[in-house]
């Protein structure tokens, strides 16, 4: 019932979002937007670096420790009152949410954004089951009308302009008048709000995911700008909590490090708006809240490369930044990529959940530049990792037969330096005849991925070895000056 | 991942396999040890104005702020924050004594009741845990008095604070939350900074998403 | 040569002896494409004291097999070219990504080689890209080298994350006579080569590299300066194609004064 990767085509979606004019828009406004107010934002905090560090030792300490933080978790929010649910891969976390809606026979349920709620698909099969999902980010309401999946980890709405809110607005809201000026941005806002907030008080269920789970109160955190992830978890009868199992932590004072690096890397904020720990049902003297809490636990495949060379990516508390300054996805935006993770963290994490031979061009989409690591707030060493993946698929020959077959000679050749320079000589002549006078050659044999868009600069003619033992056989030959 | 016993098996088997491998993998080297936490000099470091820091944080979070001598004269700062935006001069209180047993006849033309609230206040008068200076944060939380409702559903949402209620850091702040008898944190803890907002629409900063489009702080010199 | 009068160097400033052995890592692309750029670069070290090799055996220092997850093929290149270049007091390579495969990966290829872990270590620890061999190991930022124009400097990935070069160039540059330099942009935004990913998405890379050109042309430079021949290439191949009249060079035939040669994928002038 999860979303069906289309990751293997990531050259064709992203050749597509290339042509896309509005996608091509919204990609370069949220480029320029987000790196320059993260500069900002950082250069306010001269602890930042430091704090970065915390954050990688705290989440490796973590993983180190994992079943004893989730043990300790579940042990909280029991005595607390609440409900913990192991669930192993998306089929049962799937069946225990429907299981505690038909409890109450619930008829509609509000979501705050939950990646782990995209992966798992959990939106089309309460709809399947007769039970309808509201989500209640801007974001993602607007990708719920257009019938969209998220484009980003942060921002669902990233690829959608200010103009095609408009449009999708008008085509959903039948009921208001269709004379209105929604010109003003602030308009199309107030219209989600209001439209939102009956949904909210109707609920029965509310569904929200968790940026940590605070193992020794037994809570779980939220953060958000808009607050709709505190009216979700509020005001229904039931609470339930979509967590995957990395987002452990074991204190309140942990949390603060991570929350002191979140915003920041996120949006450039100081702190967002509304972050909210939550434990528990309302307490017996409580005037509000839900009446029974449920946290359910998923692995879906994370467990699985616990103390294996890919572990680090389990770090991620799923800020965007990578995303963000990636200029793969500044070209293509996150749709190409196929699936519910975008991006460099996406490229890590799509292989893991849904298999790489399900998203070969994945870690391959990348040129290994590294301002995703100079970013990621828990120094998650991406292109590393990426590398990683690479080496996996090329030990299961999964990269292209082409590509294997011209590493092959290339290899050959590297380790021979006699046939290298043989090779290399011939290789500079030709070159440089074939380009003749122009001095660069707009098309060229066993290059056409290069010429493609750009002409090949001609060599020198001699190659720098020829010249470099020419030069010293002279110098022999005759006294130096 | 094995398909026999319990998910909860299944998983904590799972995970158990994966730190044996880890362990391996470290060659015998012991598991990485919890860091220690860093607490930013911005609010802490000697000589710093704390309330100064907090009143500048909170203007950049684009919330308001008022001050006032004493708790007397809290209802008239409300009804004058109300009357000068054209908000409707009616507000829900928090039951607390902090905020309820303030002396509302004092500003008759305000139409008060208490409670939780149901989505129909305009506005709602609450008190907090803490302020922090840090970043201009209001740390609210659940209680009987303190219904979160009042957190969220409102356009407007006033807090009602003492000045000795403004701390340095998120760690003062936590550290005066209300627990439960058994040390149990309350249902929530919210901590605000600022008024609701969104960027998803082409990246403009829009204020009131789905929480309270204004929050207005009132500073007591003294006690409430 | 384009040498002024009464600009004749003292000693090397920095914490290098004169006369200390250099090794050249020439690099690939050099090799078969712009050998030009060895030379300027053996020039500058001669010209900062130094005595400079160019090991026989070097060929490539293996990242395409290491990229593409050919891990075995990285090894054995790695240990060919620990090999060929120990023996020298250090390694120079006018490239910011060979350099680092050398100082950053070697060593964690073979980390868990008894043998060739130390050896890797050793060689990654007397390893440079050639800027900052110059500026900051040699002490030397002045090569008496003139040039009227107006260039803009591109920060390649691994040179800028890897070598950790930023200052190093443009401290040399801020030498050469008549040389202004504008800053473009997002100087540290990819240019979209990434060795095989260029040919692999030719599309991305394509977008990366308009974008690239955008942010040059906005600075209203002539001239492109960069420290890897792989970046310089894509983006004089995109500008050319373009028909941009922007001229491309590695920096180091600016600093040496080498620039009668025609610039990259420009026309022959004989």
């Amino acid at each position: 019932m999860s979303l069906v990767p289309t990751s293997n085509a990531f050259k064709e979606n992203a050749t597509g979002a290339l042509q896309d004019k509005p996608l091509q828009e919204a990609l370069g406004i949220a480029r320029h937007h987000s790196i320059q107010t993260r500069l900002n934002t950082v250069a306010k905090m001269p602890e930042f670096e430091t704090l970065r560090d915390i954050g990688r030792d705290l989440k490796n300490h973590i993983i180190a420790n994992l079943d004893t933080y989730l043990l300790q978790f579940e042990q909280s929010v029991t005595t607390r009152g609440g409900k913990v649910h192991w669930c192993p891969d998306g089929d049962s976390a799937r069946a225990k949410v429907l299981e505690i809606c038909r409890s109450v026979n619930a008829k509609t349920v509000t979501k705050g954004k939950t990646m782990i709620g995209e992966e798992i698909g959990i939106n089309d099969f309460l709809f399947a089951n007769g039970i309808e999902p509201v989500e209640t980010d801007l974001g993602e309401y607007i990708i719920q009308l257009r019938g969209e999946t998220p484009s980003h980890i942060i921002g669902p709405a990233l690829h959608v302009t200010k103009e095609q809110v408009e449009e999708t607005f008008r085509e959903a809201h039948t009921d208001l008048d269709p004379a209105r000026n929604l010109e003003d941005p602030a308009s199309l806002m107030a219209e989600a709000r209001e439209k939102l907030r009956a949904g909210f008080l109707k609920a029965d269920v509310g569904i929200t995911g968790a940026n940590f789970l605070i193992a020794d109160e037994g809570a779980t955190t939220i953060v958000t700008n808009e607050g709709n992830g505190d009216l979700t978890q509020t005001l229904p009868r039931i609470h339930i909590v979509l967590a995957s199992i990395e987002k452990v932590v074991p204190s309140l004072k942990d949390a603060m490090t991570l929350l002191r690096i979140l915003a920041r890397s996120a949006t450039g904020q100081e702190q967002s708006v509304y972050t909210t720990f939550s434990s528990g049902p309302r307490r017996p003297t409580d005037l509000d809240g839900p009446e029974e809490f449920h946290v359910v636990l998923i692995d879906n495949g994370r467990s699985a490369y616990l103390g294996s060379d890919l572990e680090e990516m389990l770090r991620c508390i799923r800020c965007g930044a990578c995303l963000d300054h990636c200029p793969v996805y500044h070209s293509v935006g996150g749709h190409a990529y196929g699936w519910v993770y975008s991006g460099p963290i996406g490229s890590l994490l799509t292989p893991m959940l849904v298999g790489v031979e399900n998203a070969k061009p994945l870690p391959n989409a990348s040129t290994l530049c590294g301002r995703c690591e100079s970013v990621c707030p828990v120094r998650i060493p991406i292109p590393k990792l990426l590398r990683n993946w690479r080496e996996r698929e090329f030990a299961r020959a999964i990269t292209p037969q082409m590509e294997r077959s011209g590493l092959w000679f290339w290899a050959f050749m590297a380790k021979r330096p006699l046939l290298y320079r043989l090779v290399t000589r011939i290789g500079a002549r030709a070159l440089f005849n074939l380009a003749g006078q122009q001095g660069r050659l707009r098309s060229a044999p066993l290059a056409a991925g290069w010429t493609k868009h750009r002409d090949l600069p001609a060599s020198q003619g001699r190659t720098f070895h020829e010249q470099w033992k020419a030069r010293k056989s002279q110098a022999g030959k005759g006294a130096r000056s | 991942m094995s398909t026999s016993g319990t998910g909860r098996d299944r998983m904590l088997a799972s995970i158990r396999a994966g730190i044996s491998r880890q362990a391996e993998r470290r060659h015998g080297e012991p598991a990485p040890g919890k860091p220690t936490p860093l607490i930013p000099a911005r609010a802490t470091a000697p000589g710093v104005d704390v309330v100064g820091l907090f009143k500048t944080q909170l203007a950049n979070a684009k919330a308001t702020l008022d001050e006032v001598a004493s708790r007397d004269d809290v209802p008239a700062a409300v009804a004058r924050y109300l009357a000068n935006n054209n908000f409707e001069a009616r507000v829900r209180l928090s039951p607390d004594a902090r905020v309820s047993g303030l002396p509302w006849d004092k500003a008759p033309m305000l139409e008060t009741s208490r409670g939780r609230s149901h989505g129909k206040d305009p506005t709602s008068v609450t008190p907090a845990v803490a302020a922090v200076a840090e970043t201009g944060t209001m740390v609210l939380q659940s209680s009987e008095g303190t219904p979160t409702t009042l957190h969220f559903l409102p356009d407007q949402h006033v807090v009602v604070i003492s000045k000795s209620q403004i701390v340095g850091t998120y760690e003062d702040a936590l550290a005066r939350v209300k627990r439960g008898p058994d040390g149990a944190l309350p249902r929530t803890v919210n901590f605000v900074t600022g008024p609701s907002r969104s960027a998803d629409i082409g990246k403009i900063l829009l204020m009131g998403a789905h929480g309270p489009k204004k929050l207005h702080v009132i500073v007591v010199d003294g006690e409430l | 040569m384009n040498s002024q009068p009464g600009t004749a160097q003292p000693e090397p400033q920095g914490p290098i002896k004169a006369g200390a052995n250099v090794a050249l890592f020439v690099t690939c692309l050099v090799d078969l494409f712009r050998p030009s750029v060895g030379f300027a670069a053996v020039k500058l070290l001669e010209e900062a004291g130094c005595r400079v090799s160019v090991p026989d055996s070097q060929t490539c220092c293996g990242q395409p097999a290491y990229n593409s997850g050919d891990r075995k093929t990285a090894v054995d290149i790695a240990r060919q070219t620990i090999a060929a270049f120990e023996g020298f007091d250090f390694v120079v390579a006018p490239s910011g990504s060979c350099g680092g495969m050398i100082k950053h990966h070697y060593p964690q290829l073979l980390g868990d080689d008894a043998q060739w872990g130390p050896r890797a270590e050793k060689l990654a620890a007397r390893t440079y890209e050639l800027t900052q061999f110059l500026a900051e190991q040699c002490g030397r930022t002045d090569f008496g080298a003139a040039l009227a124009a107006n260039c803009t400097y591109h920060d390649s990935c691994s040179s800028l994350r890897e070598m950790k070069v930023k200052a190093a160039p443009r401290d040399l540059l801020k030498n050469v006579a008549g040389l202004t330099l504008t800053e473009m942009e997002e100087t540290d935004a990819c240019c979209g080569f990434g060795g095989t990913f260029c040919i692999k998405f030719p599309d991305v890379s394509n977008s990366m590299a308009a974008r690239k050109v955008e942010t040059i042309a906005a600075t209203g430079a002539d001239l492109l300066l960069a420290g890897d021949l792989g970046c310089l290439m894509n983006l004089a191949g995109k500008m050319k194609r373009d028909g941009s009249t922007v001229q491309v060079r590695h920096v180091a035939e600016v600093l040496a004064g080498m620039t009668d040669e025609p610039a990259i994928g420009e026309e022959r002038t004989s």
